[in-house]
């Protein structure tokens, strides 16, 4: 049985891009993996059941909450983090329209809000106020009263819309 | 808090999980999507179990159709429950429940196989299983069985799975020409568990209404189908609230859930008219 069953697991996978290799505890969750062991500390890990979304990333293509899969789980995934799309430039159009509509203050919940909408923005279209607030309301923010992130979000799909390449 | 797990390991296909099952006398613990179990090691409500992950197996994740028979396999992810053309056109239920549960990062993780066996009395997909009639597959040991959804879910978090089974499927009849299948459910925000749910399918035999978030286990209203086939709106609503017996907690009395199941049935019959959209 104890062979059967780790307690630590080696995980190959890639980072933004890097590949990277690990030996993790069995029930180390991804936020601690990628805080604790890679210094990403753009994803934070808040309520750790899923509730708050902080801890929101980009698993093979789509988002999921970083606190409730586990660093073993991730061998052979692709993970993107707020660190990774801010250097690839994927979400800058994103970022500038928070500065500018003032959709973060304390910028807690920004990395997850981020990497959240931006899966809303890549699949195209140019969702309603409504359909932004339901994608995003999993994404807890304490300070901005999330009118000003509807806005940026917005601001953003029309944009997009209006180059031709959303 | 942080997640304690005693071990993990993957496994490589449906007969090497059981065996690690097995193996583990007890102190195995199927991962599916981990949006239960992975909360619930954080929480340490769960520890010290030895993780079998069966994620990785492709052949217990999506949907077919053989003749009047739609099966889901227990990996299919919530989001591909509510995206699939099989499903929206044959089991909108299963379709139209996806949008009401969590919130898109969950939907991208969680299991349609992790909700039956988790079998929260909240969650939606128990109280569509039962509502469709559906049959559930598991998997052990001593191989194969089919367990209808009226005999699976036996109490809070309960189901008819014997420890070393997995869930490997769902099988749920085609919607016939004519069928209609909806959910109603009220919650406090987006996303959270329902404090009321109620899923209607209106069939040539007869209504079938399945009542989630009134007790410990969702509920078949067999006195309030009986009413409804009679076609006895009032006599339904009297039926159903005196078949239920639901609990009061933070989020809401007992008094208050029984008022929402008869509006949430009202909801639902007026839709089935074309009253509302
Ligand atoms: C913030 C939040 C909100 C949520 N809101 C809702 C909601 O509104 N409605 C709702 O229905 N759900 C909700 N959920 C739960 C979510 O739907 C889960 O995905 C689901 O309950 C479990 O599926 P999973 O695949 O993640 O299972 P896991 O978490 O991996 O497993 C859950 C349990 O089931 C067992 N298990 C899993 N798969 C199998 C199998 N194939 N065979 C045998 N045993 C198995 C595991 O051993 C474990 O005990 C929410 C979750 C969170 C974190
Ligand atoms: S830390 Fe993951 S959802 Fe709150
Ligand atoms: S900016 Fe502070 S939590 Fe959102």
């Amino acid at each position: 049985m104890t062979e059967m069953f780790r307690d630590k697991v080696d995980v190959a996978l890639t980072v933004n891009g890097e590949p990277v290799e690990a030996r993790v505890p069995a029930g180390q969750h991804m936020i601690d993996f990628l805080r604790l062991d890679l210094g990403l500390t753009g994803a934070h890990a808040s309520c750790e059941h899923g509730v708050c979304g902080a801890c929101t990333i980009r698993v093979d293509g789509v988002s999921v909450r970083g606190c409730l899969m586990l660093a073993a789980q991730a061998d052979g995934a692709e993970v993107w983090t707020v660190e990774g799309l801010t250097d690839t430039a994927a979400i800058t159009d994103l970022q500038d329209a928070f500065v500018a509509r003032n959709a973060l203050q304390c910028g807690f919940c920004t990395p997850g809000m981020l990497v959240a909408a931006e899966e809303l923005l890549s699949a195209g279209g140019t969702p309603s106020r409504a359909e932004i607030r339901e994608h995003l309301s999993g994404n807890y923010c304490r300070c901005t009263g999330y009118e000003a992130i509807v806005d940026a979000v917005e601001s953003v799909a029309k944009a997009r819309a209006g180059k031709g390449d959303a | 808090m942080k997640a304690s797990a005693a071990g993990y390991a993957r496994a490589e296909n449906l007969r090497h999980a059981i065996e690690m099952l097995v193996a583990s006398e007890g102190e195995g613990r199927v991962l599916a999507g981990g949006q239960s179990l992975v909360a619930a090691m954080n929480m340490r409500l769960s520890a010290g179990d030895l993780l079998v992950d069966i994620s990785r197996l492709n052949e217990l994740s999506g949907v077919s159709q053989e003749g009047d028979t739609v099966r889901i396999g227990a990996l299919t992810r919530h989001a591909q429950v509510g995206a699939d053309p099989i499903v929206r056109a044959r089991v909108p239920l299963l379709a139209a429940a996806v949008a009401h549960i969590a919130h898109a990062a969950i939907r991208n993780r969680g299991t349609i196989g992790g909700a039956l066996a988790h079998a929260d009395p909240a969650a939606e997909f128990p109280a569509c299983a039962l509502a469709l009639g559906a049959e559930i597959h598991v998997e052990g040991p001593e191989g194969d069985r089919s367990i209808p959804a009226e005999d699976f879910f036996e109490d809070v978090f309960t189901t008819a799975l014997e420890e070393d089974e997995i869930l490997t499927a769902l099988s749920v009849p085609a919607a016939e020409t004519g069928e209609v299948q909806l959910i109603e459910e009220v919650a406090r925000r987006s996303g959270d568990y329902a404090l009321a749910g109620l899923c209607l399918v209106r069939r040539a035999k007869g209504h079938r209404v399945a009542l989630f978030s009134v007790g410990p286990k969702p509920i078949l209203a067999t006195g309030a189908m009986t009413a409804l086939d009679a076609g006895d709106v009032d006599g339904a609503v009297a039926a159903l609230t005196s078949e239920i017996d639901p609990p009061s907690d933070t989020q809401a009395s007992a008094a208050y859930r029984r008022h929402l199941a008869g509006v949430l049935l009202r909801r639902a019959v007026a839709r089935l008219e074309g009253d509302r959209t």
